[in-house]
């Protein structure tokens, strides 16, 4: 009696330490995978760091490229002059995205002809606002992109 | 000191004598409350300060009409023939124009003269047809910009359907009244009356407003181009251009209508009704039109139910609460592929076209998949939540038995 | 636990505590602790209630901590972290989730303690001090709830937020810059969130850590209360658990309950869900136009209500300073409840305190009923 009594008792406690264990492991887990640091490392804030530099934007046939910028679509170009300037690609007319033409140095909207110049201007076409212009910083290879002061 | 205020003080009577508008002191009397002396204070030239004797000559100062009418350059009422060089007076001279309003051009009289309204005036002596104040209206004139303005771009239709919509004016000249109907129900006059987009083209925008004419059937591309740059190059380059031009068919009209330029539907290409391909081609006419039509519709329809379906899963995520903010944004790159693939109709050629719709085809695979990707992590968790549920439930258990053996 | 399993173990642990023991005595606190006891009545449910709400405190520091790793306080970068842990970071939704859903729980785990406590009188002396702990532990709370409603710097907590600071300003004479110190200047601004941050995880937890240590070592020291009808029962009548091993086990069952609903909670509604809801949203926006209903966190409700439905004026006082001066009476009073009742400790019922305490639990359920149906 008093053997099977005390077999019983040993079966409690390893079920409650197997429940312990299990329990610390079910908290334990999430935890640590939420220390393990994501891919993207840090969370982009205001400022962006384009995951590409000059000679991917050089690549493009059109010298622009497009890039997310929090919830926007923003687009990079390469002037002539070699400056490099960023604004929201999204037509202020229809919500098309504009692109580059730098046979026209112009940024262009195809659905309705949009133009805008490269300081964000709606020139011609149905366009009724500018272009929100982003501020471009180059440390090194790498692009920053950030929001313009208001 | 005190007799120079004395003096002063007995030319104020001369001095607002010498500033009033004597016209309006007598029109007031017997014009109507919509006469032009009533109506003038909302005129454009009025706020500007160009008054009567400044277009109708004469002086303000005297109180005989009689008196006025002998004053030398006095103009009184222009005839019909007459108004367009009445206004031309200042509005055609370029110094005049700097000085008062420099960003306006000068050149109204000379393309009105070019208009098939000008041509009419001047060859046939047309007493019907319109001239300046036909359609700015006259003594409250406004200018583009103002919203009563019959000149501002949502109200232009209505200036032009006037007269074009009147079937009865209209009968002696043989041409339709359909157009501002038509117009309204158009995707243009959709956007611009209905959406109020200031953007969208009114009547003068493809017509010209001081020139207006119904533009020639071969330079419709540089019409419609205005706008829809890209269609109109593809189109001038596609093998269609010279087909149309042989058999005189108008380029962009031929598909799209005029005046009743409805949203394009995707309905319109492929080899089956409502196609517009198959009002000239023909399964055996010897060309590759219907076959590409098909290849077409079928890459366009590839894409778009491509994007529905992403559109299902991506809000199957959404409603589950996951965070869906980089499908949305791919969502909308999928669209943009779509336009253009679309607007690649207009090369007729497969090879332009493919390359859009593939890309737009893959992106909304990502977006299936990444939505797809978003439902799975939520059975996941609750996979997750119902194992650690289960492990907290056993220690529970474990403890409440240990607590009942307690002495 | 599972020490018992094999005599290695057993011995080895033994010789761990043998080794403590040697040098700080825990035997005398292990016999101390032995001879504790809970009283075993129709109530003693009650005796749980604190227990669960420093539990979901313990895990409000642990899942505090993680969110550190990765939030980043300031008017360009708070949103757009909070943004990133919940969609980036792994098991960052469950993470804030449970933060979110810990934080309500717990201030509404301490308001059901505070009451329990002041309907068993448990208040009364010598318990003075654990009481008066008690409710600064409870104001620091709802200024933790406050100040953290703030950091995600989403739509919903900053109008919230420039709402609720407002209220700062009727205070009398330092309204003003009362104000001004809280907000970090004339508006609710980035500069705010570097302070309502500051105040978040270091002063609040500073000063919750001292009060709670004050708090603890009461209830420690002088054991659970014992019903006011006890004075007068004779020793045989009165029931008792033995503290270690029986209610420290029923307390920890208690806890993984509480843990299991929580799990259940931050899972299916890692968002809230109906009045508690914390959905990340739109960024604030400084310019933007205010949301049509600017609701206040449930806590806040019955005074953010109480104020709006007072009249502009309350004789020559403005409603809003009229107000204020209530809540502070008010809030004073039940502090005070310790002393203003002198009945209980003599085994009598204090019916006027008593009465007191069910206007203000009648008020603040009305109020906050009243202030979900409007609008």
């Amino acid at each position: 009696m008093a053997k099977k009594d005390s077999s019983r008792r040993d079966f409690i406690s390893w079920f409650l330490g197997g429940g312990t264990l299990a329990t610390l492991g079910a908290i334990a887990y999430p935890a640590m995978r939420f220390i393990n640091p994501p891919e993207s490392g840090e969370a982009n804030v205001s400022q962006l760091k384009l995951p590409f530099g000059r000679p991917e934007i050089q690549a493009e046939p059109s010298n622009g490229k497009t890039f997310k910028f929090g919830r926007d679509l923003g687009i990079i170009v390469l002037t002539e002059a070699g400056d490099l300037r960023a604004f929201a690609a999204t037509c202020t007319h229809l919500d098309c995205t504009v692109q580059h033409r730098p046979d026209l140095g112009i940024l262009w909207c195809s659905c309705h002809n949009g133009r805008y110049d490269l300081d964000g201007g709606n020139i011609s076409g149905p366009p009724p606002r500018p272009l929100e212009k982003y501020v471009v910083n180059e440390v090194g290879d790498d692009i920053f992109i950030k929001k313009e002061e208001v | 000191m005190k007799k120079l205020i004395f003096i002063l003080i007995l030319f104020v009577p001369v001095l607002v004598l010498a500033g009033q508008n004597n016209c309006l002191t007598c029109h007031q009397d017997f014009e109507d409350d919509d006469g032009p002396s009533h109506i003038f204070s909302r005129d454009v030239h009025s706020q500007k300060g160009i008054g009567c004797v400044d277009c109708h000559g004469g002086d303000a100062s005297l109180e005989d009409m009689d008196e006025v009418r002998e004053v030398r350059g006095y103009r009184g009422v222009p005839s019909h023939r007459e108004v367009p060089d009445f206004c031309a007076r200042c509005h055609s001279d370029a110094t005049y124009m700097r000085n008062h309003n420099p960003a306006l051009a000068t050149d109204q009289l000379d393309k009105y003269k070019t208009s098939v309204h000008g041509e009419r005036l001047y060859r046939n002596n047309d007493k019907k047809v319109a001239n300046c104040i036909s359609c700015h209206s006259v003594h409250e004139m406004g200018n583009g910009k103002m919203p009563h303005s019959s000149t501002h771009p949502f109200n232009i239709p209505y200036t032009c359907g006037k007269c074009h919509s009147n079937p009865e004016y209209m009968a002696e000249y043989g041409i339709a009244t359909d157009q501002l109907h038509n117009f309204e129900q158009s995707v243009h006059g959709k956007a611009l009356l209905e959406k109020r987009d200031a953007g969208a083209p009114a009547c003068n925008d493809c017509h010209s407003n001081h020139g207006a004419a119904p533009p020639g059937t071969e330079n419709l591309a540089a019409v419609c181009g205005t706008c829809h740059a890209l269609e109109a190059e593809l189109f001038v380059k596609s093998p269609h251009n010279d087909a149309f031009n042989e058999k005189n068919f108008p380029m962009c009209e031929t598909c799209h209508s005029n005046h009743l330029v409805v949203k394009p539907s995707d309905a319109m290409i492929g080899d089956k009704p409502p196609s517009v391909c198959i009002r000239c081609h023909s399964d055996n006419d010897g060309t590759k039109g219907l076959e590409t039509a098909k290849a077409f519709r079928g890459m366009i329809d590839m894409v778009v139910a491509g994007r529905e379906e992403a559109h299902i899963a991506l809000r199957e995520a959404i409603t589950k609460g996951m965070m869906t903010t980089d499908e949305e944004l791919r969502l909308k790159e999928v669209d943009q592929a779509l336009i253009q693939t679309r607007t690649q109709v207009h090369s007729f050629n497969m090879e332009d076209m493919s390359p859009h719709a593939v890309l737009g085809k893959a992106l909304t695979d990502t977006v299936k998949a990444n939505s797809a990707g978003l439902i799975d992590e939520y059975y996941f968790r609750r996979k997750g939540l119902g194992l650690a549920s289960l492990f907290i439930t056993l220690m529970a258990i474990g403890l409440y038995i240990k607590i009942r053996r307690l002495p | 636990m599972s020490a018992s399993n094999s005599g290695k173990d057993e011995s080895l642990i033994s010789k761990g505590y043998d080794w403590i023991d040697s040098r700080f005595k825990i035997d005398a606190l292990v016999e101390y602790m032995s001879h504790k006891v809970v009283p075993l009545h129709s109530h003693s449910i009650f005796y749980y209630l604190g227990g669960i709400t420093l539990f979901l405190f313990l895990i409000q520091v642990a899942s505090g901590i993680l969110l550190l790793m990765y939030y980043r306080p300031g008017a360009d970068s708070a949103y757009e972290s909070v943004r990133f842990i919940i969609s980036e970071v792994e098991f960052g939704w469950l993470v804030r989730a449970i933060h979110s859903w810990s934080a309500n729980l717990m201030v509404f785990g301490a308001f059901i303690h505070m009451f329990t406590v002041f309907f068993t009188k448990a208040y009364r002396a010598p318990r003075e001090l654990t009481w008066f702990s008690g409710i600064g532990l409870l104001a620091l709370c709802m200024t933790f709830g406050f100040s953290g409603y703030l950091l995600p710097w989403n739509e919903l907590a900053f109008f919230a937020t420039r709402v609720g600071t407002g209220m700062a300003g009727a205070v009398p004479v330092i309204g003003e810059q009362l104000l001004i110190v809280m907000r970090g200047g004339e508006g609710v601004t980035g500069a705010t969130i570097g302070r309502f941050f500051g105040l978040h995880v270091a002063i609040l937890p500073a000063a919750f850590t001292v009060l709670l240590t004050i708090h603890l070592a009461a209830v420690q020291r002088q054991g659970m209360s014992e019903p006011v009808d006890w004075v007068n029962k004779p020793e045989s009548e009165k029931k008792y658990m033995k503290f270690f091993p029986h209610f420290i086990y029923r307390d920890a069952l208690v806890w993984l309950i509480v843990l299991n609903i929580l799990a259940l909670l931050a899972v299916i509604f890692p968002d809230g869900i109906g009045v508690v809801h914390w959905p990340l949203g739109e960024k604030a926006d400084l310019f933007g136009v205010p949301p049509a209903v600017i609701r206040p966190e449930w806590y806040f409700m019955f005074a953010f209500q109480a104020l709006k439905m007072l009249p502009a004026h309350v004789w020559f006082l403005e409603g809003e300073l009229f107000g204020i001066i209530a809540f502070s009476v008010g809030g004073l009073l039940w502090a005070m409840v310790p002393f203003l009742d002198r009945k209980s400790v003599k085994g009598k019922e204090p019916k006027l305190v008593m009465a007191f305490g069910v206007f203000v639990v009648i008020f603040i359920l009305a109020m906050t009923i009243v202030g979900y149906l409007v609008e």
